[in-house]
């Protein structure tokens, strides 16, 4: 059997889903065993013109990693859809947005006059911004357009498959790179990773939910023994696909998200606010008047960044409305 | 259930409802605008849709162009969705996949422009053909009875509702933690408005009772612990150790005046003494004794056993342990009644700190033929006859600020009662009423009260008492005649204060063991003020007496025969029927977080704890049989595992998109 | 701006708004024929994920009406709406939509001209604010 012709790419990402390939360790070595990488821009160079080069669908499958921030991020979503017969969203970027899509809660003049003015360490009294183009004596150059909005990948080319997480730890990968090179595939459109939410393997001891009141990480330090809920610490595990080995709860830390909403569910944010405003202060409500409800409410800090910290992107409303 | 969505044939009929809708809503257009949508078999109209011509049309219909689900576009679903769901199954449709869509309360009556009460319609009708679209085949829910019955409280509410679902022919346990049954109403003396002697009335119901066949007493015991649901209750009860063995004692009567122990008795108000073991009152039933642990030189010092000695057929058994006995029962009737306000609280009346300032409850007892004193009234301080008595009514009710906000409903008349009884036997005695309103709402109360005032020249005084004192034997009473505006003192040999009344002791942990809910005051709260007074919001528990509420002996016996009454009318039938539009939850989805859990009003849901390999799985496990469908539980699901039969959430976002577009 | 007819989704618990909402139209009372009902069983059915779907999808304003507290016929249904509710706008405000764009309102089966004054209010509050800037370009 020939090998696979398998592709990375990285669009707007950290990088760290390129560490999540190698975190696999020396079972990269049987992936070289049998696939060709084709293209790798962390690790090796390829050029563009040689991608466009390619037949269509040359590549097997293509992983594709970050979101889509500019329009070179755009460009090359289309080209390596094109080139590739299975186009996986890898990693929470390309899958819901991730951190790349909260600047979805400002726009391209506010990022710019931001990073390019406003920083305290920023002296730009000509007021120079990036420009899409811009005249040298060897020509014209062009640079990428910065988007108002990032989007995730589905949100501009088809997507065979998602593996969820910021970044996808080595077990989702791993057996990723096992289906994709054994051909033992879930239908498409899968995200490739367990269908419960995160309490499913969960080993600490829950309760059935009633919240008092509500306290950030910083404000208690927390039982490792009991679910973070229980303690009033707010955990997203429960409207987050399991599958990650719950390594932030075993840091007696409370799971943020990555993983994304489970298959049933439309807009992560808006079940765990749903369940989250539910059970607070639930056995004594009767007695919340309007304003005491409020005041309980209010110590839920940060909305978005706390209940769509991944999935801004592909969350119902997307981005923020600013006028 | 079966969910044929993968092609299917609605039928979308608009009524003209004459020219309630027709004469704002186009239903020509909105029959024709519905047709073109997917799934649309059929739309059509017709002038009345629930007219026989009308729902003939429907069925022939249904029939000729072989639908599988219908929308009727017509009035309010409160009014004829049951109508059309019939009509839908007479014509071999499952009657949930027949939906109605309100054009005409919603839209037509309360809109002019006929363009835009049109698109309305049509809107609507829309969300409602993507609602049936996908709405499932389903069966109503059949849930098993056990037939039996487990009454709490064994005063006159507890007996009476014992009976009568005794009498209907079913297993009832009545539990009562006191060792006789009997509750308030075997302390009192007379009753209103008819002054019966309590006991002669009650004492009869007790005995019956007693040798019911039906009816299991379980006296001296508590409710441990219910689990279960509707029809299917399992009821531990803590049967305390009576140290008798009541299985052979013969209630001779021969223990307990040989003990040496010499403790003030509850059933006489403190007014007497009465031994360590003990009946609490001659009439008791049952008629055995038990021995009050805390108080036996046995049970405290290691000595005594005088009993033992005595009892000549070995019923004395100081080894013995409570016992836990588990019953099932279909239905639970809460009767635990009242207690009175603490006389302590009072303190700006002396209550509790002078000897001749007592409550109504014990007046009673010193009015009792049974009582300390043979019923005469005396003084509790030095048993001098008394001479000048004064009532003091609402003694802790209708005090929003210190005291019991609501009125205790029982003390006007008891308190004409008292004062009546008190002049029959002291002919030449004054009796003092201070009142804030006398209310009298009741059969034959306001005649009676009138007897008090008229006939038997009790003195009524419009106004608080602000101060009681002692003054040398007498009790010195201070308030204001607010008809006059005159400060009134009265010098009396005892004042008797008309306590609030408040819910019995235990009923906070009772309710959390039955999963009802108590109101503000303590009082079980009913599923519906006025229309289902006598439901609790947890289907199979029902309440009687005072337990509910500031009740007196009619309405306590009434309620009880209503809650009897509910119980029997469960029991006429095998099973329970119910709307299959429940909850169900997806146990390949859930994952345990136990979000919906305490969501759940009824108690439907219940964590599931199973293991496998050494680990535990947690799951939500649905209770059909209680579960109402709010559908609260599944908006707040965070994994979509709890889903609304016919109303899934998939369902939701179509209806929300075909009204937007 | 002018003809600007703002779409608003009405969720109705079936046993107090929709039935208040059934007595405004049995007492002939008129409004403004804007809000589009979507019966629920309780208040405490709607899930937020469809009041930011309804906002996603155009919506100019959501609606959610329930039984008034301790009136709910399900217990205690309403009260987690209302906190769903105050969430949800702590939300919106972050996401630069107007509050008043979701509202929620406690309405009586025996408050039919409540229910009328509400969405009379909701249309001429939503209108002042103007269309919904998550409209969909196509709808402008």
């Amino acid at each position: 059997m020939s090998k696979a012709n398998i592709a990375f790419y990285w669009a707007a990402s950290c990088g760290g889903c390129e560490i999540a390939v190698l975190d696999i360790n020396e079972k990269i070595l049987d992936i070289i065993e049998k696939a060709n990488i084709l293209m790798w821009p962390v690790a090796m160079d390829t050029k563009y013109e040689d991608l466009k080069k390619m037949k269509d669908k040359s590549i097997d499958v293509c992983f594709f990693n970050g979101a889509i921030r500019t329009s070179e991020n755009e460009e090359l979503a289309h080209l390596l859809r094109k080139k590739s017969k299975i186009l996986v969203a890898f990693g929470s970027c390309a899958h819901e947005g991730c951190i790349p899509a909260l600047a979805n809660l400002f726009n391209k003049k506010l990022i710019f006059d931001r990073a390019y003015q406003e920083t305290e360490t920023t002296v730009n009294k000509e007021n120079t911004l990036p420009m899409t183009s811009f005249d040298v004596k060897e020509g014209e150059i062009h640079i990428p357009e910065f988007y108002d909005t990032v989007k995730t990948l589905d949100q501009v080319v088809e997507v065979d498959y998602y593996l969820p997480g910021c970044p996808p730890t080595p077990n989702i990968v791993e057996d990723a790179f096992n289906k994709f090179l054994t051909g033992d595939l879930p239908p498409k459109g899968a995200v490739l990773a367990p269908v419960k939410a995160l309490c499913d393997e969960c080993p600490r001891k829950k309760k059935d939910k009633t919240i008092e009141t509500i306290y950030r990480v910083y404000e208690k330090e927390a039982d490792p023994e009991k679910c973070f809920l229980d303690q009033g610490i707010i955990c997203m595990g429960p409207a987050t696909r399991s599958g990650c080995g719950h390594q932030c709860i075993k840091g007696n830390m409370p799971c943020t998200g990555c993983f994304g909403k489970t298959p049933e569910v439309n807009d992560q944010g808006a079940k765990m606010i749903s369940a989250l405003a539910s059970v607070l202060a639930v056995e004594n409500e009767i007695e919340l008047d309007e304003k005491k409800v409020e005041e309980l409410i209010s110590k839920i800090k940060d909305p978005v960044g706390t209940f769509y910290r991944y999935s801004l992107a592909s969350s119902f409303i997307k981005r923020k409305v600013i006028k | 259930m079966d969910t044929n969505s993968s092609s299917p044939r609605v039928g979308v009929f608009v009524c003209h409802c004459g020219s309630n809708i027709a004469g704002t809503v186009d239903v020509e257009k909105v029959a024709q605008e519905i047709s073109k949508m997917e799934g649309v078999a059929y739309a059509g109209s017709y002038i009345y849709m629930c007219s026989d011509p009308g729902q003939k049309l429907m069925r022939e219909t249904i029939e000729k162009e072989k639908l599988d689900r219908i929308v009727v576009a017509a009035c309010s679903p409160t009014l004829h969705e049951k109508t059309f769901r019939i009509n839908s199954k007479n014509a071999g449709l499952n009657p949930y996949q027949c939906e109605i869509s309100n054009i005409r309360e919603h839209c037509s009556w309360v809109h002019e422009d006929k363009a835009k009460a049109t698109e309305k319609a049509i809107k609507i009708t829309k969300s409602i053909v993507e609602k049936v679209k996908n709405d499932s085949s389903l069966t109503d829910i059949e849930v098993p009875i056990t037939k039996k019955a487990v009454v709490i409280g064994g005063g006159v509410a507890g007996i009476q509702a014992a009976l009568d679902i005794a009498n209907g022919g079913y297993k009832t346990y009545l539990v009562e933690r006191d060792s006789s049954i009997g509750g308030k109403m075997a302390k009192l003396s007379e009753t209103f408005p008819t002054l019966d002697c309590s006991q002669c009335i009650l004492t009869p119901k007790m005995v019956e009772a007693a040798n019911h066949p039906n009816i299991e007493l379980l006296t001296y015991s508590e409710v441990e612990n219910v689990s279960g649901y509707l029809g299917n209750f399992k009821v531990k009860i803590k049967k305390k150790p009576t140290s008798v063995k009541w299985d052979i004692c013969t209630g001779c009567g021969d223990c307990y005046p040989k003990c040496p122990v010499k403790v003030p008795s509850e059933f006489q108000e403190g007014l007497a003494k009465r031994t360590a073991i003990y009946t609490p009152f001659p009439q008791a039933v049952p008629n055995k004794p038990v021995i009050d642990r805390e108080n036996c030189l046995y049970y405290q010092k290691g000595i005594c056993k005088i009993c033992e000695k005595i009892c000549k057929i070995g019923a004395i058994d100081f080894e013995m342990q409570e016992e836990i006995v588990e019953v099932d029962a279909g239905a639970i009737v809460v009767a635990t009644g009242y207690q009175e306000y603490p006389l302590q609280n009072l303190s700006d009346y002396g209550g509790g700190r002078y000897p001749n300032v007592i409550s109504g409850l014990k007046f009673e007892r010193l009015l009792s033929a049974s009582g300390p004193t043979g019923g005469q009234v005396l003084r509790p301080s030095d048993g001098k006859p008394v001479k000048d008595v004064v009532f003091v009514q609402c003694a802790g009710s209708r005090d929003i600020e210190e005291h019991k906000p609501y009125c205790s409903k029982i003390c006007c008349m008891y308190t004409a009662k008292h004062a009546m009884l008190f002049k029959h036997k002291v002919h030449d005695g004054n009796a003092y009423v201070f009142y804030i309103d006398v209310r009298t709402a009741g059969k034959d109360y306001e005649e009676f009260y009138y007897r008090t005032t008229e006939e038997d020249h009790a003195l009524y005084t419009r106004g608080k008492v602000s101060k009681i004192f002692e003054d040398g034997d007498k009790v010195v009473v201070w308030g204001v005649d607010t008809l006059t505006g005159k400060k009134v003192e009265i010098r009396a040999d005892l004042a008797v204060l008309a306590t609030a009344i408040e819910p019995s002791s235990g009923i906070m942990e009772l309710k959390q063991k039955l999963k009802v809910s108590v109101d503000e005051n303590g009082f079980l709260k009913e599923a519906h003020p006025k229309l289902r007074p006598v439901e609790s919001m947890t289907s199979g528990i029902f309440f009687a007496g005072a337990a509910q509420g500031p009740k007196d002996i009619p309405e306590s016996v009434s309620q009880a025969g209503a809650a009897a009454s509910k119980v029997l009318s469960m029991f006429s039938a095998d099973f329970l029927h119910k709307e299959p539009l429940i909850c169900e939850i997806n146990e390949d989805v859930c994952s345990g977080c136990g979000i919906c859990i305490m969501l759940c009003p009824y108690g439907a849901l219940e964590a599931e704890i199973t293991t496998k390999d050494n680990k535990e799985t947690k799951r939500s496990k649905l209770n059909e049989a209680l579960c109402q469908g709010c559908g609260t539980c599944s908006s707040a699901c965070p994994s979509g595992a709890a889903t609304m039969r016919n109303d899934i959430s998939k369902n939701m976002f179509k209806m929300i998109e075909v009204i937007l577009e | 701006m002018e003809d600007f007819e703002p779409k608003i989704i009405a969720f109705l618990c079936k046993w107090c708004t929709y039935a208040g909402a059934d007595l405004a139209g049995v007492s002939r009372l008129k409004f403004s024929p804007n809000a589009v009902p979507i019966r629920v069983m309780c208040s405490g059915r709607v899930d937020p994920s469809f009041v930011l779907d309804a906002f996603a999808k155009g919506a100019d304003g959501v609606l959610v009406g329930g039984c008034h507290p301790g009136d709910c016929h399900y217990a205690q249904g309403n009260y987690k709406t209302l906190r769903r509710v105050k969430l949800l706008k702590m939300l919106l405000k972050d996401m630069g939509l107007e509050e008043e764009r979701l509202r929620l309102e406690w309405i009586s089966a025996s408050e039919g001209n409540k229910f009328r004054e509400v969405v009379n209010d909701m249309v001429i509050k939503i209108k002042e604010i103007g269309p919904s800037p998550l409209k969909k370009e196509e709808s402008k």
